[in-house]
């Protein structure tokens, strides 16, 4: 598979106190476990099952995913933030591998 | 005890099922069975959640979909006509601003999604919506 990239997107403008909407994406195939190859054969699942988002260490949201979730993930939610902080986002893959980003953010 | 009521209840409820499709309904009972595992057994109350869905997909592998409760504490996405009734199940921590989740997820052919809804006093709302698919997202 190629590199895993995160990309994160936050608001260009916010304050302190604020809701605002996080927007995350991962490039990963999401292979479901439901297709088969050319020979028959069921591919096996890998996905990503598990995505967290942290604020400042205290967590934002904690989703379990499954196979019907669509490939490079996008996942939208909304954090009530500080003036500054820093965001940890973190994708767990079935494979074992972990992939994580952070996102630092001052709006003062 | 089974009052009259009752009883002409259950009829009903029997009779709708009976005319439902055979592979429809076991989708259907998978769902319920996840629904009732996600809620503990506790019966959601219908609406108190807003889900958007396309009312038409044209891909199955990616209709977007988003759902919002308000004082959420989870939200789990399930999709009643899929080989796996789940979808996703999100836990909204100290840091989450309003309850709300926006994903992409695949159908594998026109079905019911549904959302269910934790609320902080534990009782469960639900809604679901019709989603027509025209190219199914479950691979070949």
């Amino acid at each position: 598979m190629t590199e895993v990239r995160p990309r994160i997107r936050l608001p260009r403008r916010a304050s302190a106190g604020d809701s605002i909407v996080v927007k995350t994406l991962i490039n990963h195939t999401m292979e479901s476990g439901q297709r088969r190859n050319s020979a028959g054969e069921t591919i096996p699942r890998q996905i990503i099952n598990r995505f967290t988002c942290e604020l400042d260490g205290v967590m934002v949201i904690d989703a379990a995913l499954e196979g019907a979730i669509s490939a490079n993930p996008y996942i939208e939610f909304e954090a009530t933030i500080p003036a500054a902080g820093a965001f940890v986002f973190t994708w767990y893959d079935d494979n074992g591998d972990v992939y994580t980003a952070t996102e630092e953010f001052d709006y003062a | 005890m089974l009052t009259r009521r009752d009883t002409l209840a259950i009829g009903l409820g029997a009779s709708a099922v009976a005319l439902l499709p055979a592979t429809v309904y076991a989708d259907e009972a998978a769902a319920q069975d996840a629904i009732a595992e996600f809620t503990g057994g506790v019966e959601p109350m219908d609406g108190g959640v807003n889900l958007t869905a396309p009312e038409i997909a044209e891909n199955g592998n990616t209709v977007p979909i988003s759902v919002s409760a308000d004082g959420a504490t989870e939200i789990a996405i399930f999709a009643a006509g899929n080989p796996t009734p789940r979808v996703g199940r999100y836990t909204f921590g100290p840091a989450a601003g309003a309850s709300t989740i926006s994903t992409r997820m695949r159908l594998g052919r026109t079905q019911d999604v549904i959302a269910v809804a934790k609320m902080a006093d534990d009782s469960f709302a639900m809604t679901r919506v019709e989603v027509k698919v025209t190219i199914g997202g479950c691979g070949g």
